[in-house]
């Protein structure tokens, strides 16, 4: 039985290599008609109006300074858990969630924050989350790693990757069937799911590329190249497409019949371009795309993380390519804002995110009752009492000694 | 790894040394060939592992944090715990509930050493759980060289007679200063501590042995309270220890919730609880 598996092997290494070129050509043909590197590479201009602009940059200048707050906080055990950091990728979550409408949906991973951000969920709501306050979006239940809000279309941070994929294509289920079996024209709300160049060794990722173009579903994978799977380089954890020398993500997507996309994530006006044709996309019906957005980080996986394993060579290039200067020089060569502008958006960041802290610093921490609430759905928990009561209004329950269930 | 030039060791990042540097050094003492990352998926990850185990090589799969455990649950459960009796024997890669899966906990660094040495041993497929937060808080001497605990037998961790104190893990922890604390109580009670070691196969021998003793249990655990491993050695001892029991079998586990952000302390069983217990037990 061993013997033969094992003769088996050189069969089929063979069957690979004569497999090869047959795919090498779909490959070719199947790009082509999607990937628009011209498109791309030319000058942004024109794209975008003043307004819009200040908008994306107020949204990729809050995104840092909210990170780099968080920073300080955990350090000085504000926070608990680990926390990640999306320092670095602003141009990918404001250059496409800006785009979105507050009926959209989006899913992130655990790296979150900026994410929710964008999509409009109150600065002041994330930070309370982070400290664990009553007041934060998810009551200080889910945290860092698990921002949620149903008001503004965030479908929650995932911590394990590749997971919310498929729920993200789920709810973007919900709104074709509106519109194919329910006969809602109006119904053409998208759902973007973000996720990182590590999760794409996952099954589920697969998975989900394969029922979203099965059904055609409104749906956007955008995949977050920032080039390392926690410790491991990209290169060095995923192996090439055939015929590159580097493995492209992007090139997944015609391999599952929907058009994969290649865009530089350090400039937020290309992200746009591409999401936007993405999204009308989508909304038209016409089916999903994968977005890949090569970024980087500008910290390690988590704040526990030393970042020893990164060279300050490929700090140093991405970190000249920052997302943010960049749009800041293409808005004032390009009279889109003047100095003063800028300025102001700079101060009201700051303004926004000191208010933040404030505010989670002060609110309350949640009832220790809550420990028992949304376990199922009854709200005041399950753990009733022999006398009727709910357990955490017995006496022992807050010093830790009573029966919780 | 030098008494067996077949095993190897893979996971997340564990060639630098992984997330909780468990791992330091071995990649430079042993080779790439076989200390090496995998990609990010655990599916994937314990799937390879049984596939390499299958063909006669020790496979030593790290997965980064026991919440990833379950993403790989479907080819732990489905096929690693199965593939020998399925095979009828053919080949060998072998928990919880699971019959073909063993379950190892160990609570001290020389523990550790022991416990996971026999598991690499083990023609079964093992689950080994490093309690994480033993990583920072835990220190005491390891003996060097090569040594292996058996997998299936409890420790006792302190002679008693009033109460059966079983736990396994960081819990151990707890029970021991549980323990000192009832010896304090006036009157004081004496508390057995038993160290189970291995969830799966678990000793029943020497908790019953206890319990016939002392006429009383008491088991800990982190995990919640409904359906985890406490029921089951309650029910076990209700069944062989009948006639000796001064009191219900007890169980001071995590509450029937998921892991909360706040109030950790809140859900976990602790000192003052396990200590309720005993009182309660010893009143009843």
């Amino acid at each position: 039985m061993l013997s033969s598996m094992t003769n088996r092997a050189p069969a089929q290494r063979a069957a690979v290599r004569t497999r090869g070129p047959q795919r090498a050509a779909l490959r070719v043909c199947a790009v082509a008609t999607t990937a628009k590197k011209d498109a791309a590479a030319a000058p942004a201009k024109g794209l975008i109006t003043p307004e819009a602009a200040k908008e994306v940059y107020y949204d990729m200048v809050l995104g840092r300074e909210f990170e780099e707050m968080c920073a300080q906080m955990y350090y000085r055990g504000k926070m608990f858990g680990f926390v990640h950091l999306y320092s670095g990728q602003e141009a990918v979550s404001s250059g496409v969630i800006k785009l979105l409408r507050p009926d959209d949906h989006v899913c992130s991973t655990y790296r979150d924050h900026v994410h929710a951000l964008s999509k409009g969920v109150p600065a002041r709501e994330i930070m309370a989350e982070l400290f664990g306050k009553s007041t934060g979006c998810c009551r200080g239940q889910g945290g860092s790693m698990h921002i949620f809000s149903a008001k503004h279309g965030v479908l929650g941070g995932y911590a394990f990757i590749g997971e919310g994929i498929p729920i993200g294509v789920g709810a973007a289920f919900k709104s074709a069937y509106r519109r194919n079996v329910l006969g809602d024209e109006s119904s053409d709300s998208v759902t973007v799911s973000f996720f990182g160049d590590g999760t794409c060794n996952v099954g589920q990722f697969y998975e989900s590329l394969n029922m979203a173009a099965l059904y055609k579903l409104p749906h956007i994978f955008v995949v977050e190249n920032n080039k390392w799977a926690i410790g491991m380089s990209h290169g060095r954890a995923t192996n090439p497409t055939l015929g590159d020398e580097d493995p492209y993500i992007y090139k997944k997507g015609p391999a599952f019949g929907m058009p994969g996309v290649h865009v530089d994530g350090m400039d937020v006006l290309k992200v746009r371009e591409v999401a936007q044709e993405a999204i009308a996309r989508a909304r038209r019906g016409d089916g999903p795309t994968l977005i890949e957005a090569e970024t980087y980080r500008f910290r390690g996986h988590s704040l526990a993380d030393p970042d020893e394993l990164r060279s300050k060579e490929e700090k140093a290039k991405y970190a000249a390519r920052d997302p943010i200067p960049q749009l800041k020089d293409y808005m004032l060569a390009n009279g889109l804002a003047t100095e003063a502008d800028i300025k102001e958006i700079h101060d009201k960041v700051m303004a926004e995110v000191e208010d933040s802290v404030k505010f989670a610093d002060e609110s309350p921490k949640p009832d220790k009752g809550q420990l028992l609430e949304n376990v199922f759905a009854d709200p005041r928990g399950f753990g009733i009492a022999p006398d009727g009561r709910y357990r955490y209004e017995l006496p022992g329950f807050t010093t830790g000694t009573a029966q919780v269930s | 790894m030098e008494a067996d030039d077949t095993a190897c060791v893979f996971g997340e990042d564990i060639a630098f040394g992984g997330v909780f540097r468990a791992t330091v050094g071995l990649q430079e003492r042993f080779g790439q060939a076989r200390v090496f990352n995998t990609p990010l998926t655990e599916q994937g990850i314990v799937g390879f592992g049984i596939g390499l185990a299958a063909l006669g090589t020790t496979a030593i799969a790290e997965i980064q944090f026991a919440d990833y455990i379950y993403p790989a649950f479907d080819q732990l459960v489905n096929e690693a715990a199965k593939m020998r009796y399925r095979s009828g024997g053919l080949f060998d890669c072998g928990g919880l509930t699971v019959p073909g899966l063993k379950v190892v906990m160990p609570s001290s660094p020389a523990e550790a050493k022991g416990l996971l040495l026999a598991c690499i041993r083990e023609p079964d497929p093992c689950v080994f759980f490093e309690p994480k937060m033993l990583y920072r808080t835990m220190v005491e001497e390891v003996p060097a060289g090569d040594y292996v605990l058996p997998l299936g037998v409890a420790r006792t961790l302190a002679e008693g007679s009033d109460v059966t104190l079983v736990g396994w893990g960081a819990q151990v922890l707890v029970l021991q200063q549980a323990a000192r604390a009832a010896a304090a109580l006036s009157p004081p009670v004496s508390c057995e501590v038993l160290d189970l070691r291995t969830i799966m196969p678990w000793d029943v021998g020497a908790v019953t042995r206890s319990v016939n003793k002392t006429g009383r249990l008491i088991v800990s655990h982190e995990a919640p309270l409904t359906g985890h491993f406490g029921a089951e050695i309650a029910a076990r001892v209700a069944e062989r220890c009948f006639l000796r029991l001064e009191a219900p079998p007890m169980r001071v586990c995590g509450a029937d919730t998921p892991f909360p952000l706040v109030y950790e302390p809140l859900y976990l069983p602790g000192v003052d609880r396990v200590l309720e217990a005993i009182r309660a037990s010893v009143s009843y």
